[in-house]
């Protein structure tokens, strides 16, 4: 593929991301802290975001599968995700962690169950989604092209 | 060594003037920030490059203090997360404060109120809520400036005035913040400050023109200092003393003074025990029902201070306390509640207290027991010892605990009472007078059973009281001494009275009129329980039967179960209650503001009901004397009606106690 096209496919993906909520202003700020002196640092987050959701995700399964689940500790996690979340502009995720630590405040452990599924879902699909918009950027690059910013 | 932190301290502060002045600045700034989450760590980090300042981070609070402590003026201003699993952010800012007084920036996900008047009291100089965008850290020079600039009014660099009398720092803070000339708390507080930093200075002969190196309280001056308090004793432990067993050349009392109000401050919020500190009174004076006709001066104002970092965690509890009646101050006030009570990891409270109201108030009550980290708690054998106890008892439960104001100022009334002279005094206190009360609150706690950090804090308390008071000489206060029955725990009162700046005409709330009856109900029937002791004071009420009546004990429970709901182990800042009072606008040494409902029955729980969220405390009060199903019902219906609000605060389960002082 050209690299015309490579950038405009990718200029539309990154837009359709914003668009559908995956990512926020946040994101964006993100992308403007790159510089030469940091000209990977979008990927370099967002793959230490991935690593750390993962690493929650899989704390929280295993609170959740307690037979005395500790609320407080599902809170921390989910906070913590939260957290990570938004400062990456991943807003889906962060936004399920909003009901989630409601669930754990009122210790439903059935309820924090389902939580945990909607944001595990959200998670993938964002990282999916991340992955994606590399690949081309990685493409662009490749081709000689340069990233377009998408403001 | 001081002398070398001192000088070190002298060019931090000098290198900040050269690099203010420089064009540069506030390029190179240097900056430590501490996240355990490291996707954000990373950002911040990013984001503070963009801004050219020098990043330092660290995702473990331990490690940063380490870094804080080898590099004492290697760093300009912190920037740290409130959630970490290894140490509480709040913990974290009350050593930075502690050692090395540099500005502390929080920031969470958690926007919650509670949590950012948390970092409020704590001293923090601001509050970021994550996702932190780089505008926001763009400007975090200005904390660095400003405490600089309040810490050295006379730098010339500022344009500080150049006179170092106290009647100019007090201007200084006035200019500030618009201090009400009543607020006399928290010019005193700043003008201690300055003259604090003057003293320091001993560089120079005249200390009046020139920028006074701050004493710089270096880990083994730190050690020395507490080695000193605990030879003397927290009850001892004047800051007078404390320097001559220290006997470090160059320290000054005044250093000594501010640091041990720090100190207190500190170990109050670790052990959930309140120590009391006058300022602390104030903090709790803020309460926000208090319809007190309370001066301008207040909690915004105190808050703004706070917020430029000028004062210390403490010292805007204090005049917090102090800004009486401020809605502000009020959120203030809970926070350090919410920190103790996060100390207390929402352990069932092992209330020590007559154990069959305890197991029925413990099973009913899930608040933390705040007095867990203290072996104090007042058993009823302990209880039927001595009023004073109680009085201790009620005065450091009392402390710390905004809630506990109006309690306190009941319990206050009520210890009061029980000294036919101090009764007098109250008398004229009703009549507007705030008389200081002579620290001797102390005592009564050391003829008490209660024993360890709660003693301690008490008569930490009281000797703070008293060292505030003898430094307030200056602060105008109201006037006359507060009746100080309670072994110091008037003298806590008055300390909030002066602060709270109520002068004149004290009206005697509405529940005053109660406060008295059960004053007096109480010294006959509580005998030596410590509720008793508090409200032994109004026993007007003929009614009162050998068990308490339900309103006198409603109105002790509460204030009890206020006071430590509030999460204020031991240090029951008598103060605060009556700094509760004076909230309401009116000084009334014994007067109960609105807040403090006297109305028998009803009325305290209603109050009760709005300040405490945490009954905990509640449970270890009673004493064996009341009847227990009186108090028991007294008890549980408060708790009822008190709710879970522990949940409130959204603990997220850090570790209790975590023994800061590394």
């Amino acid at each position: 593929m050209e690299v015309g096209q490579l950038q405009r496919s990718f200029v539309e993906y990154m837009a359709s991301l914003f668009r559908e909520g995956f990512l926020d202003a946040q994101f964006s700020q993100l992308q403007q802290l790159q510089d030469d002196s940091n000209p990977d640092f979008v990927v370099e987050v967002v793959s230490l975001f991935f690593e750390d959701s993962e690493r929650l995700l899989n704390d929280l399964t295993m609170a959740l599968d307690q037979p005395n689940v500790e609320f407080k500790q599902v809170d921390a996690h989910v906070h913590q995700l939260k957290g990570s979340s938004s400062s990456v502009g991943a807003q889906r995720v962060k936004n399920c962690c909003v009901p989630f630590r409601i669930c754990c405040e009122e210790q439903n452990t059935e309820a924090c169950l389902r939580c945990l599924q909607q944001i595990k879902q959200e998670y993938l699909l964002v990282k999916n989604k991340l992955q994606t918009l590399f690949e081309l950027e990685q493409q662009i690059v490749a081709s000689g092209g340069a990233i377009p910013m998408v403001q | 060594m001081n002398l070398g932190t001192a000088s070190s301290s002298v060019s931090w502060q000098s290198s900040i003037n050269d690099r203010v002045s420089d064009m540069q600045f506030p390029a190179g700034l240097r900056v430590l920030v501490v996240d355990d989450d490291p996707t954000c760590l990373m950002i911040l980090e990013q984001m503070l490059r963009k801004c050219h300042y020098e990043v330092t981070k660290s995702n473990r609070a331990e490690i940063a203090l380490s870094m804080l402590r080898e590099n004492r003026n290697g760093f300009d201003i912190v920037i740290s997360d409130v959630h970490m699993p290894d140490m509480n952010g709040f913990k974290l800012l009350e050593h930075v404060g502690l050692e090395m007084d540099l500005p502390v920036i929080m920031m969470s996900a958690d926007d919650s109120k509670d949590v950012v008047m948390k970092g409020v009291t704590h001293g923090a100089c601001d509050y970021l809520i994550k996702p932190v965008r780089i505008e926001a850290l763009k400007n975090i020079w200005q904390h660095v400036i400003r405490k600089k600039k309040h810490e050295f009014p006379k730098d010339k660099d500022f344009e500080q005035s150049t006179s170092l009398e106290d009647g100019d720092r007090q201007q200084k803070p006035q200019d500030d913040v618009d201090y009400s000339s009543s607020a006399n708390e928290g010019n005193w507080k700043s003008s201690k400050k300055r003259k604090e930093e003057e003293d320091e200075n001993e560089d120079r002969d005249d200390t009046s023109t020139l920028k006074k190196p701050r004493v710089v309280w270096s880990v083994e001056l730190h050690q020395q200092f507490v080695q000193a308090v605990n030879q003397l004793g927290i009850d001892k432990a004047v800051p007078k003393k404390i320097l001559e067993l220290m006997n470090v050349p160059g320290l000054t009392r005044e250093n000594v003074a501010s640091h041990l109000q720090k100190y207190r401050l500190y170990l109050r919020r670790l052990s959930g025990v309140s120590q009391h500190q006058s300022g602390l009174n104030n903090s709790f004076m803020g309460h926000p029902e208090a319809t007190y006709g309370m001066s301008s001066f207040n909690g915004l104002e105190l808050q703004a201070l706070a917020a430029t970092g000028q004062l210390p965690a403490q010292s805007l509890a204090t005049l917090q306390a102090a800004a009486l009646g401020r809605s502000a101050t009020k959120s203030a006030i809970s926070m350090p509640l919410v920190d103790q009570r996060n100390i207390f990891s929402f352990e069932n409270p092992k209330l020590r207290f007559p154990e069959g109201q305890q197991q029925q108030l413990n099973n009913s009550n899930k608040q933390i027991n705040l007095l867990h980290g203290i072996p104090t708690t007042m058993e009823p054998k302990q209880l039927a010892d001595l009023h004073q106890s109680s009085q201790s008892f009620v005065a450091m439960n009392m402390q710390g605990n905004p809630r506990m104001q109006q309690n306190n100022a009941l319990l206050m009334h009520m210890s009061q009472q029980q000294h036919p002279s101090r009764a007098q005094m109250l008398n004229e206190t009703n009549n507007g007078q705030v008389s200081r009360p002579p620290l001797s609150i102390s005592q009564p706690l050391s003829s008490n059973g209660i024993r360890g950090p709660v003693y301690n804090q008490v008569s930490q308390a009281s000797s703070m009281v008293d060292f505030s008071l003898n430094q307030n000489s200056e602060l105008q206060n109201n006037g006359s001494p507060l009746v100080s029955s309670n072994s110091g725990m008037s003298t806590l009162t008055s300390k909030r009275i002066i602060s709270s700046d109520i002068k004149g005409s004290r009206g005697f709330p509405p529940g005053y009129d109660i406060f008295e009856e059960l004053h007096q109900q109480k010294s006959q029937d509580w005998g030596l329980t410590n509720v008793g002791s508090t409200f032994g004071a109004s026993t007007d009420h003929s009614s009162i039967p050998g068990t308490l009546d339900v309103s006198p004990s409603m109105l002790v429970q509460q204030g009890i179960s206020s006071i430590k709901k509030n999460g204020q182990n031991g240090n029951s800042h008598i103060s605060k209650v009556f700094s509760s009072r004076e909230e309401s606008g009116n000084v009334h040494p014994m007067g109960g503001g609105p807040q403090l409902n006297l109305l028998p029955g009803g009325n305290l729980l209603t109050v009760k009901s709005e300040q405490l969220p945490d009954t905990s405390y509640q449970n270890t009060f009673f004493p064996d004397q009341f009847g227990q199903d009186d108090l028991m019902s007294a008890l549980l219906k408060q708790q009822e009606s008190v709710g879970q609000v522990e949940t409130d605060f959204g603990f997220d389960g850090y570790s209790p106690l975590d023994n800061l002082l590394v």
